[in-house]
């Protein structure tokens, strides 16, 4: 076997941020767009490459007749009040740790959010790894350890595989409370609405790592949407963008993965048999700022209801919508722009953020907070 | 292994024993000797004073300990102030069950980082608390000196003034964010925790207009750079490539998703000096051990105003943007 010879980190990313690289895309683009006399909206779906356009400013290399619309992909902004709340009022109760990702932590449910609760006295925690709730379990065997679940296709196999850990070896003190996303469906939603303008999308790479690409067909098929899978480097973006606008100009409609050192149609075939084995198709969730979209979510399958949290704790599902000053359904849909809403930088920061898309860092609020105040 | 006893803090017996083993062994000097409830010492006429409270989690890390940068913490921002440290207090909070040998370890790093300040402990003091009412061991310092360089202010920036940072930025917060337990990351990284008054001094003795300077330390190179554009009501104009970071750091973040601008730095400062001064500042802080990989990284404008810009190498701008809720640990 050939060795492997060690890489550093710097040597992977470099290349993929090379001002050079970049510049020398962005003049095939503009020569590109030149052959084309429309407009061109593109949704990035994923919250992780908004928040890389807006850090790298990749807006101000983009032909004039091509825009972003910032898309509904982050778990954590489309999370709903109802949900954020069961989120707390489990972390509250007695004997009992909560543990979650990071991200989930400022999100503000209807009264406070788990960083509140855990000044007021909750044991929250946050994890890198889901399977680290293993050892906090381990070592606090009077306790029930709770973990919340976030995150779209990406984070699902991490959870299936602690999931499949607690049954394996017969834990008694992991409960689970699930809300694990889909994207398809999200996007549906949104060629679907009333207005939509969106004329093809970029798929987040690490989603299809998991799922695959063939996920999307039907939005190419079916709404001849053209999809083009990228990876997460400012390159990674320029060169997506470039491709869909080559499908314009050369009149095609297709599923294309640019991200292709890491994707395939198929995807990671082991990790869809651990979700299938531990999740079904929810009927419907409800995404902050958007409403019910049916089938977009997973629920624990009936054999785990002894690890569910929401079958064995009473929580209360009663709808709570973000203040109607907020227009993050607008954003999400991408009928408006951040900017374009009256409370933006003024009630709602990231500090104390009224709506879903301010929530989290990846949320487009944010990410034109962040770095695009004042540049006009 | 001694331990630290509630005993050790009621200011009988036990506790005049530690604080003679311990403190005055390490620390003592002419003024602190004397024991008595407050020390007398001759000040000259222009002081500053600073404090600062020290709970770094883990309390040994690599590159320094509690001790080191609670003596460096204080004397650093005495020093970015043009002025010499002189004379510091230091109060311990112990929680019951410390191991003595450790606090010595602590004491003989603030004896360290004192001399490199050329500054004393003129008072101190202890405290016991009951197992699980403190963390291991809190430390406070205060510490006064005397201006060398009077008008040193953040507010004092001026337009074309250039902004230099004198080395690689993030490597603290990088460094203890790392060793914190459950991140499991192996890295040859080290704290850049260290006493920045020798280079001062250079700089002030050398008469390079500085105007404004701080150390990086809690909110890193953009706090410090948005707090200057807010207060000298004036535009920062920032070059990304040229902010120097180490290849750890930069591989930390990665991982972890943090901006090496938002974490802290302890013995990283940044300077706005007078434009003709710039290259002599530079020269200076490089032929420095603590300066070696000073740069220029951008300018004070007339434009933007209250406003710090990032260029990135691709030439786009962005908003250099301040830190905001995010989930560090204690840092310093």
């Amino acid at each position: 076997m050939q060795k492997i010879k060690k890489i550093s980190l710097k040597q992977i990313i470099e290349g993929f941020r090379k001002p050079e690289i970049v510049k020398a895309i962005a003049d095939v683009l503009n020569d590109e767009a030149e052959k084309y006399s429309g407009e061109l909206h593109i949704m990035e779906v994923c919250g992780g490459h908004t928040h890389i356009i807006a850090k790298y400013g990749l807006s101000q290399l983009m032909p004039k007749n091509i825009h972003f619309i910032h898309g509904p992909g982050c778990p954590v902004c489309i999370m709903p009040k109802e949900r954020v709340d069961h989120a707390v009022i489990l972390a509250e109760k007695e004997d009992t740790i909560l543990v979650t990702l990071g991200d989930m932590m400022r999100v503000p449910g209807s009264k406070r959010s788990l960083q509140e609760s855990r000044s007021h006295g909750a044991d929250v925690r946050f994890v890198y790894s889901p399977l680290d709730t293993l050892k906090i379990a381990e070592e606090n065997q009077n306790k029930k350890v709770i973990f919340f679940a976030i995150g779209f296709e990406t984070t699902t196999p991490m959870t299936a595989s602690l999931i499949q850990e607690v049954e394996k070896n017969n834990i008694k003190n992991i409960l689970f409370h699930i809300n694990h996303v889909t994207v398809p469906e999200p996007m549906e939603a949104v060629i679907q609405s009333k207005d939509s303008k969106i004329d093809a999308f970029i798929g987040p790479s690490h989603v299809s790592v998991i799922a695959g690409a063939k996920i999307y067909k039907p939005i190419v098929v079916t709404y001849k949407k053209p999809v083009v899978i990228s990876g997460f480097e400012p390159v990674d973006i320029m060169q997506s963008t470039l491709m869909i606008l080559k499908q314009f100009n050369e009149k095609r409609c297709k599923l294309e993965i640019e991200y292709s050192r890491g994707v395939s149609v198929e995807g990671n075939l082991k990790a869809q048999e651990m979700i299938k084995d531990c999740f079904d198709i929810a009927e419907k969730f409800r995404w902050r700022g958007i409403g019910d979209i049916p089938k977009s979510s997973l629920k624990l399958k009936e054999k785990y209801d002894y690890l569910n949290a929401e079958k064995i704790y009473d929580l209360p599902y009663e709808a709570i919508d973000d203040h109607k000053s907020c227009r993050c359904g607008d954003i999400l849909m991408g009928k408006a722009l951040p900017p374009e809403c009256k409370v933006f930088g003024k009630a709602c920061t990231p500090e104390r953020p009224m709506g879903a898309c301010m929530v989290s860092e990846e949320g487009a609020c944010a990410a034109y907070y962040r770095y695009g105040r004042g540049l006009g | 292994m001694s331990k630290i006893l509630l005993e050790h803090g009621t200011g009988a017996g036990k506790s005049a024993k530690l604080i003679n083993d311990i403190f005055i062994k390490n620390l003592g000097n002419n003024i602190l000797n004397q024991l008595e409830d407050a020390s007398v010492f001759k000040a000259p006429q222009n002081m500053v004073m600073s404090t600062d409270s020290f709970t770094v989690k883990p309390i040994f890390f690599k590159g320094g300990d509690i001790g080191k940068l609670a003596i460096a913490g204080t004397c650093n921002d005495v020093a970015v102030m043009g002025a010499k440290p002189l004379y510091l207090s230091a109060a311990f909070i112990i929680e019951e069950g410390f191991l003595i040998s450790d606090l010595e370890k602590i004491a003989i790093s603030m004896k360290e980082e004192l001399q490199k300040n050329q500054a004393l402990i003129i008072t101190g003091d202890t405290k016991v608390v009951p197992t699980g009412t403190a963390d291991g061991i809190f430390i406070n310092t205060t510490g006064v000196g005397e201006i060398v360089k009077p008008g040193i202010s953040a507010s004092a920036v001026k337009e074309d003034d250039v902004i230099i940072v004198s080395g690689t930025v993030g490597d603290h917060g990088s460094l203890i964010f790392a060793s914190r337990e459950g991140i499991d990351i192996k890295s040859e990284l080290s704290s850049d925790c260290a006493s920045l008054w020798p280079l001062i001094r250079k700089l002030v003795e050398e008469d390079i207009e500085i105007h404004s300077m701080r150390d990086a330390t809690r909110g890193g190179l953009s706090a410090v750079l948005n707090e200057w554009a807010h207060q000298s009501n004036i535009g920062l104009y920032v070059h990304e490539e040229k902010i120097p970071l180490s290849d750890e750091t930069r591989g930390i973040c990665e991982l972890l998703g943090f901006e090496p601008y938002h974490l802290a730095c302890e013995g990283t400062f940044i300077l706005a000096v007078k434009k003709e001064d710039a290259e002599k500042a530079l020269e200076i802080c490089k032929k420095d051990e603590l300066g070696k990989n000073a740069s220029v990284i951008g300018r004070a404008i007339n434009e933007y105003n209250k406003k710090v810009i990032l260029e990135t190498g691709m030439g786009t701008k962005r908003v250099f943007e301040t830190p905001s809720g995010l989930l560090l640990p204690r840092i310093c």
